[in-house]
């Protein structure tokens, strides 16, 4: 390889009891964007932390412009030319975008920061890879897709000329993925090379040149993108064919279930997120909520729930009001919820898993009795639940943390659906997780609903709520703007009016 | 799982043995026999039967405090304000003690639930002010301890004598000393409170790992939204642990209150018992047998210590740094996993 400009000859990474990298190689050209596809846990990260410098291989070589390296940590990697943007954005929300972009590398005249100076240069970089950026607006004044462009231009302004970015197209709504597609582009005319993660095939198809695959910690090859298709990747990265249109029959909606009126709730900052909001789901169909993060969403579940107080209008459940019920009081109402951050409200993570599986239960019989609790009938519901779901895991002891996302994702998802609930909120239930778990996570969301449970499905992916649901809800500033069929709308008009947008510049791009 | 458990008992093995390590460097460097004085230490400890008593008398309430600070950590609080609690809990203990006068099967267990209350209600305080306002418990029972240490002074001189330095004698109906223990130790101060002080170890044992009540302080202590989430009352346990806490924390100052002392001076300073506790929960890794361990480790080097200016000529201050010494690796073996911890949940 030529040209190459990073290359990661035959990299092994082991942890305590596994090992996470064996024998891979990545060989990323210059001037392409090179698509990273693997499961989750199949050692994606871990190759792109040992690229970062973050951890050290056990064996193998890294070469940068075909020079060997010894990247023993991140400034390393800095120097060297190597940015990441992560998926969780690392950005100060009070600063402007220039102080963001500088911060840890500013510019200084006379021992103060040469602010002009700085924002000067961030306009230049912005204006030269096509990013469009206000170098002088606070971070919390910009949408998603302009922090992420702020993210960028952070590892640009560091030098950057291989950039590695993490699912970057999670966050984004349908328009913003577009404009970040020819940002990718114009990057990669100036000379910058790219590593994209990511398990969403479509986008590698769009997108990339090449594409290498990771399974299961094992370096399954390099294909040229133009030489494949999306079946071609899946399976490689699975290892078995995969499913792509979630198989399901009619809906066969019964009685109202949940139905909420004008329901309003303030976020903790005490400003209105949902603002008289209206919603029915009923008995046997899915609903999906479509909407950009941030619109309410996360309010709508926690007040439903009882995780947040509401203002005023009223949740009724089987016609009950359950309008600011404790969580305890909705739980027993009959309401299951899959929560949008497993880790912080889904689980215990430094329980075993067999104790997660009663975090709502341990209280009743037979998990305890007087108050005593019965390991034995705890572990036992547990072991079933994870034959059931599939959870893989060396035994019902292991601590939660040891899991990987999918597993995690799959103990609640049995968990909640164990109980037999009237309701089933699912709030981003796929989020980070690969084809596979997917795949099996849709054909529970159905079976419920052929069972004849009430479905509220939210989400941020459009692909998932077109899939799956059987109406669409679209969220928008607090409230429900839209009711579609998911047969009778497309992703673009699904786009436009998440986006707040009715009919107006449908012609743009 | 293996891992784990084996990673428990090295960590404290490990930087006791450090700290007795880096003690030895400090004596020789001074120009004194480390193996000496650890033999002086030794012998300070278990030597003769005088000695052993001493050590299990100054054993006991490390237990409790131990107990309460590793109590509150598992809800995931840092419960500083033992100190205040033992103050409070004997105080409540000699009160009842000198002016109660009912049989010994009342006046006893009577005294003890009052110092157990007394510190459960010094425990309250910072659990409501947490669970209902969001202030931090460091903050206050750090100036509850000062509130404990200055108002039972004051109690002591003005309610409980007329300006005296220490209260009465409490009546024998409610110390916790024996004669025969006395005897068999050389007239050492061991009292029935070791018994007492192993009893609440099972209890706690038994409420944090086999109840409900326990598995939602533990849920509660790792995770407050999954805990919140999952329907459990976080403040109500908040107050709950603080509430428990407190109350052995309590039952320490009792210790000192009705068995080692058997009334109870007004203090210049703090006692040190409640601070020491937390030390003892950490070494003990916040578990109830780790507890009584590390507490049995921290009692002898107390008592051993004292020996070491006569055994073996070592400096009082000197054997003060080499127990500090001991402290410090435990403390910072705490740290080292916190850190490592750190790294790897960011390192994911």
């Amino acid at each position: 390889m030529e040209d190459s400009v990073i290359e990661m000859l035959n990299i092994r990474k082991e942890f305590p009891g596994i090992v996470a990298n064996n024998n891979i190689t990545l060989q990323v050209k210059q001037g392409e964007i090179h698509a990273l596809l693997g499961e989750n846990g199949a050692g994606k990260s871990t190759l792109m932390n040992v690229l970062f410098g973050l951890y050290q291989p056990e064996k193998g070589e890294i070469r940068v412009n075909g020079k060997k390296v010894n990247i023993t940590d991140p400034n390393v990697a800095n120097d060297l030319g190597i940015g990441m943007v992560h998926q969780h954005f690392m950005l100060v929300d009070t600063f402007t975008v220039t102080q963001n972009i500088i911060l840890g590398k500013e510019p200084k005249k006379y021992g103060m920061i040469d602010i002009k100076k700085a924002e000067k240069k961030v306009a230049e970089l912005s204006e030269r890879y096509g990013l469009k950026v206000d170098p002088s607006a606070k971070i919390r004044d910009i949408s998603v897709g302009m922090q992420q462009r702020v993210e960028i231009l952070k590892t640009l302004y560091r030098g950057a000329e291989v950039l590695i970015l993490d699912e970057p197209t999670a966050v984004l709504t349908p328009q913003e993925i577009k404009e970040l597609v020819e940002i990718l582009k114009s990057l990669i005319k100036e000379g910058i090379s790219i590593i994209l993660i990511t398990h969403k095939l479509k986008e590698i198809m769009e997108v990339c040149d090449r594409c290498t695959v990771i399974r299961k910690g094992e370096g399954i090859g390099t294909v040229n993108v133009s030489e494949t298709s999306t079946d071609q990747l899946a399976e490689l990265m699975v290892g078995r064919e995969i499913n792509f249109t979630t198989e399901k029959s009619e809906a066969n909606p019964k009685e109202k279930v949940l139905s909420i009126t004008d329901l309003r709730v303030k976020d903790n900052r005490n400003i209105e997120m949902v603002k008289g909001l209206n919603l029915d789901v009923k008995a046997g169909e899915i609903v999906g909520i479509a909407g950009v993060d941030g619109n309410g969403q996360s309010e709508l579940i926690e007040a439903i729930t009882g995780l947040t107080k509401t203002e005023s209008g009223s949740v009724l459940l089987n016609d009950k009001d359950i309008t600011n019920f404790s969580p305890r009081k909705v739980t027993e109402s009959g309401v299951s919820h899959i929560p949008q951050d497993r880790h912080k409200f889904g689980l215990v993570l430094d329980f075993p898993i067999g104790e997660n599986m009663v975090l709502q239960t341990y209280y009743k019989q037979p998990y305890s009795k007087n108050g005593i609790l019965s390991y034995k009938n705890i572990y036992q519901k547990a072991n079933e639940l994870i034959n059931e779901y599939d959870v893989r895991v060396a035994s019902e002891f292991t601590h939660a943390r040891s899991l990987s996302g999918g597993n995690q994702q799959k103990a609640i998802i049995g968990r909640e659906v164990d109980r037999s609930p009237d309701l089933l909120i699912a709030a981003q239930p796929t989020r980070g997780l690969d084809v596979g778990a997917i795949e099996f996570i849709h054909q529970k969301l159905i079976e419920e609903r052929d069972k004849g449970r009430a479905v509220l499905l939210i989400s941020f992916e459009l692909d998932e709520i077109m899939n799956v649901s059987d109406r669409i809800a679209v969220m928008f500033d607090g409230q429900i703007v839209a009711n579609l069929k998911p047969t009778e709308t497309n992703e673009r008009e699904l786009g436009l009016l998440m986006a707040g947008s009715k009919k107006e510049k449908v012609g743009e791009q | 799982m293996f891992t784990n458990r084996m990673f428990n008992i090295l960590v404290p093995v490990i930087s006791v043995l450090l700290g007795l390590l880096a003690g030895a460097i400090i004596m020789l460097s001074f120009g004194y026999n480390p193996i000496s004085g650890y033999i002086a230490l030794w012998n300070g400890a278990f030597g003769d039967w005088y000695f052993f008593g001493e050590t299990i008398r100054q054993v006991t309430p490390y237990i409790f405090t131990g107990l309460a600070v590793a109590f509150a950590f598992r809800s995931g609080l840092f419960n500083i304000g033992a100190e205040g609690q033992v103050l409070v809990g004997w105080l409540a203990a000699v009160w009842i003690g000198t002016t109660v006068d009912a049989p010994m099967f009342i006046h006893l267990p009577l005294a003890i639930l009052a110092a157990f209350l007394a510190g459960a209600f010094w425990g309250f305080i910072p659990g409501i002010l947490k669970a209902k306002l969001g202030v931090h418990e460091v903050i206050v029972t750090i100036m509850l301890n000062y509130i404990a240490l200055y108002s039972t002074n004051a109690i002591i001189r003005s309610v409980l004598t007329d300006r005296e330095d220490t209260t009465d004698k409490i009546s024998e109906s409610a110390s916790l000393s024996a004669d025969w223990i006395m005897q068999l130790t050389a007239y050492s101060r061991m009292h029935y409170g070791i018994l007492l002080a192993l009893l609440v170890a099972v209890l706690i044992w038994f409420l944090i790992d086999k109840t409900t009540l326990g598995y939602e302080i533990r849920s509660v202590g790792y995770n407050q939204h999954a805990s919140r989430y999952a329907g459990m009352n976080v403040g109500k346990n908040i107050i709950f642990a603080m509430v428990i806490s407190g109350g052995i924390a309590g039952l320490g100052g009792a210790m000192e209150g009705l068995g080692t002392f058997g009334y109870m001076p007004a203090h210049s300073g703090f006692t040190n018992i409640g601070f020491d506790g937390i030390a003892v929960a950490l070494l003990g890794g916040n578990t109830a047998l780790g507890v009584v361990i590390a507490a049995f480790l921290f009692g002898t080097l107390k008592i051993g210590a004292l020996n070491m200016p006569t055994g073996a000529g070592v400096p009082s201050e000197l054997v003060e740094i080499v127990i500090a010494l001991i402290i410090f690796f435990v403390a910072s073996s705490f740290v080292i996993r916190w850190m490592l911890l750190r790294l790897k949940k960011e390192g994911k």
